[in-house]
């Protein structure tokens, strides 16, 4: 079965290096971490670089349209450890912001782009955010619950 | 064993002996036989696209044609009633004289080039003393109208599809000539039909091995088949210099493709497998089956290497076309002067 | 000095070497590429949002329609997700496991032919193009047996698979393990061994490890590139760890590695089929499942290893019968980015090689 990161642990490791930027966060699969906005590039960085964790890979970027706010959901792996850690982000509905990882994975450049085509999430800092499945002109993000199906 | 010399006879006579003057007879003679190249060469075209039909699908594990006529052998004049039908298409942005024109002389580049192959002994349309020159020189201006049509279309494929037929055409054009040089320096002359006649006992491939391997190399690369279609480059290219012409404009392109590919198999038949000359004594068969026999199996040739490889680069095939094949072809030139000169030597 | 200008060339989306609807603008300094960007989404049809508004059931014969040459691991990724998030992954009957490995091998099989097959195709080998075809139709023969349909076969189902295979099924299975390392061979003669063909690929679009690590390669491309990476191993689905095999990683990440790899791979493949088929237990093929799924809220990612790299599904359940969210982790999508990386300084003739060796279908590129 999955092997976990030691989440506690990790959480514990972060906020001392970042300032309280991370927690656990409670869900059915007990792998998930969740960190504020402004230190996700710092944080990617160190899952990325510290040997300890080796999240060399990441895995999938997702979006999902909560009812109360938009999750960004990470998910990270390592090749040495064969262990699995996901990263979630919690967004404000109103205005959702994140900053790219673009410059701590390559990979998530075009997850991030999808991700804004299709859920309308804006990834500060990515090189170049433009609708990347969609028309250029379309209207709206469809994979919002809020999408007029019917258009 | 003569029959097109008798019928050429009879027709001279019968025109002769309805009080025509001696120069118009030969006048109408001459348009007819030209006439009879070109249908030649088309009807040669129905059983050259089988043939490659045919032999691509058994080497490919398929049936290929099957359903018009005999194992499929009318599926080209079918094919050709087809795009006979098909709207002519120009496009809009495309400088029209020169496209329309393109086809047509690629057309006419392969067809004239079959004037001066004897097809047997004076089966010849013009029997020119400085024939394989006037091949050479017929052959370097087919570049031409494959540039014309590849720049004239007005678009990119096709004109980065010109560009490479005239880098690669021009590269090969050298190597080629240079290899036809050894057999006309042990033959002595550039007229086709003495050549041929000097093949008498020993066909010249024998002495100019190395020649006939160079020769087959570039004429691959000069008649844009595989693994040489690099004009073409269907992948990157789509079509390469043809991509925007279709229905009979695109056909008459591929009828002069196969018209090329005729007129340098007859010349390699010529020059390196003895023309029409029967090998080992084999006189059963008449001078003029024996050449096409020898034609159609150095077109299998063509074929057998176009179904087998993929396809070059085109820096590799520029590479091997100056870096290899012409300083070797230059080096047999040199072997051949000299084997000549010792061969004189010793014989007086 | 003369004035020279750069050449734009749209290439696609209508090409014959872009597999499909991609466009990849280009801009070309003589024929060499100095920049690529890509453009995807001419053939987006919007599954994640279908996926919604069907149930769980619902949305596996979709499946076939993401990444066309794979219907059957696309399915069983689908799947197992969902199993994983019901958390039934346990109560799987074991022959159904078994020939859930078996199909997906099979269905590997037929993926990697159709591969050699194109990029026999787009360095102009085309007799080479119809080996590999003959050796896909063989083995979606089997799965057009098994589930009636050649590429899209809708089989698995959420607790087992559809139908069950008979002896004589089983029969033609051993008549394809039997015939196919014959028919590798020959693909080794007729094209990777040729050197016109070696030429045109080794050392062509190069990725290095750490190159494929950042942009998240996946599958046998990451392995081309030396990352010894393979699900079946690391994490064992279904029933993998049950069987010996290879897994084969190469060193130079260029277009030569990429494709040897593949076969490399299948002749794994054809072990596991052997292996599996010598002991397929007797036994029901579906577990109990309710007619009515409802998953409890929560949310799972899956991923197995697919022929083309990790297919995964993110799914969001709130407990109803329809996923919330139904994310697709498309391999092809992301090895796709690493392209105009790839193709820059390309001669144009080796970026249609590299593209064909990174293995896209665009039903899966853009979903």
């Amino acid at each position: 079965m999955d092997k976990i990161v030691d989440r506690e642990a990790l959480v514990g490791e972060l906020n001392q290096k970042f300032g309280n930027c991370a927690e656990i966060f409670e869900d059915n699969t007990n792998q998930s971490i969740k960190v504020m906005p402004e230190k996700l590039v710092d944080v990617m960085t160190e899952l990325r670089d510290n040997p300890k964790y080796d999240f060399k890979v990441l895995v999938n970027l997702n979006s999902v349209d909560y009812p109360e706010n938009f999750t960004v959901v990470y998910h990270l792996n390592s090749l040495t450890y064969l262990h699995k850690a996901t990263v979630k982000v919690v967004l404000d509905k109103a205005n959702p912001q994140v900053p790219s990882i673009t410059s701590v994975w390559k990979a998530a450049n075009v997850q991030e782009r999808e991700a804004y085509d299709l859920m309308g999430i804006v990834f500060t800092g990515h090189p170049n955010l433009k609708r990347i499945l969609l028309a250029d002109d379309w209207v709206g993000h469809p994979l919002r619950k809020d999408y007029n199906l019917q258009a | 064993m003569q029959i097109f010399i008798d019928l050429a006879n009879w027709l001279r006579a019968w025109i002769l002996g309805m009080g025509i003057s001696t120069t118009a007879t030969e006048l109408i003679l001459t348009a007819v036989w030209t006439l009879v190249v070109i249908l030649f060469v088309l009807i040669n075209l129905i059983v050259l696209v089988w043939i490659e039909r045919k032999s691509s699908a058994f080497m490919q594990q398929r049936r290929g044609p099957n359903r018009l006529g005999p194992a499929g052998f009318l599926q080209f004049p079918v094919d050709i009633v087809k795009v006979l039908g098909k709207e002519d298409i120009t496009p809009a942005a495309a400088d029209k004289f020169i496209y329309k024109i393109a086809s047509t002389c690629a057309f006419v580049t392969a067809i004239v080039a079959i004037a001066v192959i004897p097809f047997g002994p004076g089966m010849v349309l013009e029997n020119l003393n400085i024939g394989i020159f006037y091949f050479i020189a017929i052959g370097s201006t087919a570049t031409l109208s494959l540039l014309m049509a590849g720049i004239a279309s007005n678009n990119k494929y096709s004109f980065i599809g010109g560009m490479r037929t005239v880098a690669q055409m021009i590269s090969y054009e050298i190597p080629m000539v240079f290899s036809l040089l050894g057999v006309v320096m042990l033959a002595g002359s550039l007229n086709l039909t003495d050549i041929v006649a000097s093949q008498k006992n020993m066909w010249f491939i024998v002495p100019q091995c190395i020649a006939f391997i160079i020769y087959f190399i570039s004429t691959v690369a000069e008649t844009n088949r595989g693994p040489f279609d690099l004009a073409e480059g269907e992948q990157e290219l789509v079509a390469g210099y043809f991509v925007e012409y279709g229905g009979i404009r695109w056909a008459i392109f591929m009828i002069a493709e196969y018209g090329n590919l005729v007129a340098v198999c007859a010349i390699a038949t010529i020059m390196f497998l003895g023309g029409w000359n029967a090998p080992f004594g084999l006189t059963f068969l008449p001078p003029f089956l024996w050449f096409m026999l020898k034609v159609y199996c150095m077109i299998f040739l063509f074929m057998w290497v176009k179904w087998t490889y993929p396809r070059i680069r085109i820096d590799h095939l520029m590479h091997f076309g100056w870096k290899f094949l012409i300083p070797v072809s230059l080096a047999n030139i040199v072997v051949t002067g000299i084997g000549i000169y010792v061969y004189r030597m010793i014989t007086g | 000095m003369l004035k020279t200008q750069e050449l734009t060339l749209n290439l696609g989306p209508h090409h014959p070497s872009t597999h499909g609807v991609f466009r990849c603008v280009l801009n070309l300094d003589g024929e060499y590429i100095t920049k690529a960007v890509n453009h995807t989404g001419y053939l987006h049809r919007g599954l994640e949002k279908l996926a919604e508004s069907r149930t769980y059931t619902q949305f596996i014969p979709y499946n076939g329609r993401l990444d066309y040459c794979s219907g059957m691991l696309n399915e069983l990724t689908y799947v197992t997700a969902v199993e994983k998030l019901m958390g039934i992954t346990e109560e799987i009957p074991e022959r159904a496991e078994y020939i859930r490995v078996i199909m997906s091998e099979v269905q590997r099989l037929a993926n990697h032919a159709i591969y050699f097959a194109s990029m026999a195709l787009d360095t102009a080998g085309a007799t080479a193009w119809f080996y590999g075809f003959r050796d896909r139709e063989k083995c979606l023969d089997l799965i057009e047996m098994a589930s009636g349909q050649r590429m899209m076969p809708n089989y698995m189902r959420i607790g087992g698979v559809s139908d069950d295979l008979d002896e004589n099924w089983f029969k033609l299975l051993k008549e394809l393990v039997d015939y196919m390392p014959s028919a590798v061979d020959e693909y080794e003669g007729i094209l990777t061994g040729n050197e016109i063909f070696q030429a045109r690929t080794v050392g062509v679009g190069p990725v290095s490890k750490e190159m494929a690590l950042d942009y998240g390669i996946t599958g046998p491309n990451a392995r081309a590139s030396g990352i010894d990476t393979d699900l079946r191993r690391d994490e064992p689905y279904s029933v993998y760890d049950r069987f010996k095999f290879n897994v084969p990683v190469r060193k130079n990440g260029d277009s030569f590695d990429r494709v040897m790899i593949r076969i490399d791979e299948m002749r794994e493949s054809i072990k596991i089929i052997e292996q599996a088929m010598k002991d397929v237990p007797e036994g029901p093929i579906m577990a109990k499942v309710p007619k009515v799924l409802k998953p409890p809220v929560g949310e799972v990612y899956h991923r197995i290893e697919n022929a083309k790299g990790h297919l995964g599904f993110h799914l969001v359940s709130d407990g109803s019968t329809k996923p919330y969210r139904n994310h697709i982790y498309s391999p092809c999508f992301v090895n796709l980015g690493i392209f105009p990386e790839m193709a820059e300084g390309l001669h144009l003739m080796d970026a249609v090689v590299a593209l064909a060796s990174v293995d896209i279908v665009l039903g899966e590129v853009d979903r």
